[in-house]
């Protein structure tokens, strides 16, 4: 575990020393609400009802930009050489960057609700704790399986453009559980009687690609 | 031979790219406190097997076996060490930074000291709060080094490690690779730059497109007209 | 004929007995059967549209099958023919969609309904074609066997995942759905003959996209060879 601890405080240290992607990620989030209120002029419960649809939207883009950094930070001077060849096992080098990933996303998704809550006119604080839950479920159904793709496509040409193809469809089951719970807790202010499936959906999902991610990380970084 | 004393092992190694074989049952050895310089021109596979040694790629077939243990194991990758043709360090951290970094996935104790010392010895301790980013290539190089070090490894696999440096560091490599010897490490290094390489070399093998073609000691013959050598064994000389 | 490889002779052998059974099949469905009651003759098209994602669904199984197998091996051959498999089952994917299209067109008067099923198949048709699209994006053969393979087990861990959300979604979200209701007894034949049929012509396609990449294979082989000698 040690090793998940070291890969992903280096993560966090280069990216916080330079920003870039967290600036990146910020303002492509905080330009796509903008855009999406010149789109739909809405009125309080119009924007209730696509709240969800909004935000995840705006968080599964920001969250490419934040994968694709985090392996290409690591193929220059091919740094990814030297940490495989290292002792960290493969399974520590995944999930350290996949928590890596997590926690940058997730301050993204921190500084953009409040800016969501004001723009929209929406009361973010009333369902704060339970918003905050599918906000984990769904960023870690995002980083997990971004840092997977973006491992298997890392030496490939049209790296950049391969992720995100690859990475939505895949995702898209997780991406509407979390979108659906999002708009429920907003609108209704709870998760809702017929929303049940869709939670043990997104902590199933979670589960089984971390699962399948561990058991095969290894052949995708020793070839 | 005694098997005990040998460090690295290369037995019958095929390596295949789709169908093409990049290693060709390739068989070598060396004994601890030895170096041994893999010679070939481009293409051959020196990189290939270095790669194999060092636990970044399996062969097809055949076994290999570092300090007993196979490359791939945790254990035997912590005592190794591995120079490639990229530096591996990170432009975005600082020179200490870089090796606290490799040191703890290393799991060096003393990591400060540890990392004081090495940046010591390649002469960066000056700098080392300096972003590599803002580094020249002499000591990005020194560092790259330092890294590959820094776990005072017991065996040292360096893929062209003289290929761009400039006169400071080789002189400085050869130092520490000196010095490593006299510890009782064990060196495979590849390499085109043959009088810095064979000035080291106890032993010397020659790859050509897959196939082991010479191995055996470092004569001083080869040392006085390095280029021979090519000629030499491929005659058998 | 005796200068044919078994497989050769096997892939006619599919495809000759594939094409003859659908002949007769297409003569039986479209000018023997009686139309369907509620839908009319648009109603033929679920012989197609169905056996096409069992299919689809198939090949996809057997990719997934021979891509852990290849992640335990290593043997090439096992990485053209979950390949050759999954490329064919996207063809027959496509044609899923297409015809529920068309369908749906005939039916509702609009070409896409977010029909549950058809939904899915889209997300499932995006997967795999990303699968295509990454193949050809590697041009080592090793590291393009095993990325494949890696992602062809995700891409298969997440079909029933897809189908189940959008199930869900769509119990939420109603919207016209394509009615396969149940099949009368006359119908059934015919049904599973074309399941039975494509099965046929599916394998015989996707044995010949094998032998393809075996040679291609051989082909980067010898042009590495080739180069190395050359220098």
């Amino acid at each position: 575990m040690r090793g998940v601890w070291t890969v992903a405080r280096k993560d966090l240290q280069s990216e916080l020393r330079s920003k870039e992607a967290i600036n990146a990620s910020v303002s492509f989030a905080l330009v796509i609400l903008l855009i999406f209120s010149f789109a739909f002029e809405p009125t309080a419960d119009e924007t209730r009802a696509i709240s969800g649809g909004l935000l995840w939207i705006a968080f599964a883009f920001a969250g490419a930009l934040i994968l694709n950094r985090s392996f290409a930070r690591e193929l220059q001077n091919d740094c990814l050489e030297a940490v495989i060849a290292s002792p960290v096992a493969g399974w520590e080098l995944f999930l350290g960057k996949a928590f890596g990933s997590f926690l940058l996303l997730f301050g993204v998704e921190l500084i953009c609700l409040p800016v969501f809550g004001i723009f929209y006119g929406i009361n973010l604080t009333k369902t704060l704790w339970p918003l905050l839950l599918i906000l984990v479920l769904g960023t870690w159904a995002l980083t997990a399986l971004g840092v997977t793709f973006a491992a298997l496509t890392v030496n490939i040409r049209l790296r950049e453009l391969m992720l995100p193809l690859l990475l939505y469809p895949a995702l898209s089951p997780a991406l509407m559980a979390s979108m659906t719970l999002t708009t429920s807790l907003l609108t209704t202010g709870s998760f809702g009687t017929n929303n049940q499936p869709w939670i043990r959906l997104l902590i199933g999902f979670d589960v089984i690609f971390t699962s399948l991610a561990l058991a095969l990380i290894e052949f995708v970084l020793v070839l | 031979m005694n098997p005990a004393s040998e460090a690295v092992l290369a037995s019958e190694v095929w390596k295949f790219h789709g169908d093409f074989p990049a290693l060709r049952g390739v068989s070598v050895s060396a004994d601890r406190g030895t170096c041994l310089a893999l010679l070939g021109r481009n293409g051959a596979g020196k990189t290939t097997l270095l790669r194999i040694l060092a636990g970044l790629s399996t062969p097809s077939r055949g076994t290999v076996r570092i300090l007993g243990t196979a490359p791939r194991l945790p254990m035997t990758r912590a005592r190794a060490g591995y120079l490639g043709h990229g530096i591996g360090i990170y432009d975005e951290l600082t020179a200490r930074e870089n090796l606290l970094h490799f040191a703890r996935l290393y799991g060096v104790k003393n990591r400060d000291a540890a990392v004081s010392k090495w940046l010591e010895r390649v002469d960066l301790k000056r700098v080392e709060d300096g972003r590599v980013r803002e580094f020249s290539r002499g000591m990005r190089q020194r560092l790259a080094i330092a890294r590959a070090f820094v776990h005072n490894p017991d065996v040292l696999l360096l893929d062209e490690p003289f290929t761009s440096l400039d006169d400071r560091a080789i002189a400085l490599l050869q130092n520490l690779l000196r010095d490593a010897f006299a510890r009782g490490c064990t060196a495979v290094l590849s390499t085109h730059q043959l009088r810095e390489a064979l000035e080291l070399a106890t032993h010397v093998a020659l790859l050509d497109r897959g196939k082991l073609k010479f191995s055996g000691l470092r004569t001083q013959a080869m040392l006085d007209a390095p280029p021979s050598i090519y000629s030499e064994m491929e005659t058998g000389g | 004929m005796s200068t044919m490889s078994t497989r050769q002779k096997l892939v006619y052998g599919l495809g000759a007995t594939g094409t003859l059974l659908l002949i007769w099949n297409l003569y039986r469905v479209l000018l023997v059967l009686p139309d369907e009651m509620q839908q009319g003759a648009i109603y033929r098209i679920i012989y197609f549209h169905v056996p096409a994602a069992f299919v689809g669904w198939t090949l996809f199984l057997a990719a997934l099958v021979a891509s852990a197998l290849y992640l335990w091996n290593k043997n090439l051959a096992l990485d053209g023919f979950a390949a050759s498999a999954i490329e064919v089952g996207w063809v027959f994917c496509s044609i899923n969609l297409v015809t529920g299209m068309i369908w749906a067109r005939i039916i509702w008067g609009i070409w896409w309904t977010w029909d549950p099923r058809l939904t899915s198949m889209f997300i499932c048709w995006l997967l795999y074609g990303g699968y295509l699209v990454l193949r050809g994006a590697i041009d080592d053969a090793g590291q393009r066997a095993t990325v494949s393979a890696v992602l062809a087990i995700f891409a298969f861990a997440d079909v029933p995942i897809v189908f189940m959300a959008i199930r869900w979604w769509r119990t939420q979200h109603p919207s016209p759905v394509l009615e396969t209701g149940g099949l009368a007894p006359e119908m059934r034949l015919p049904f599973w003959l074309n399941v039975f049929v494509f099965l046929l012509i599916g394998l015989a396609i996707t044995l010949l996209r094998l032998d393809q990449e075996d040679t291609k294979r051989e082909l980067e082989g010898l042009r590495r060879h080739a180069h190395a000698h050359a220098i």
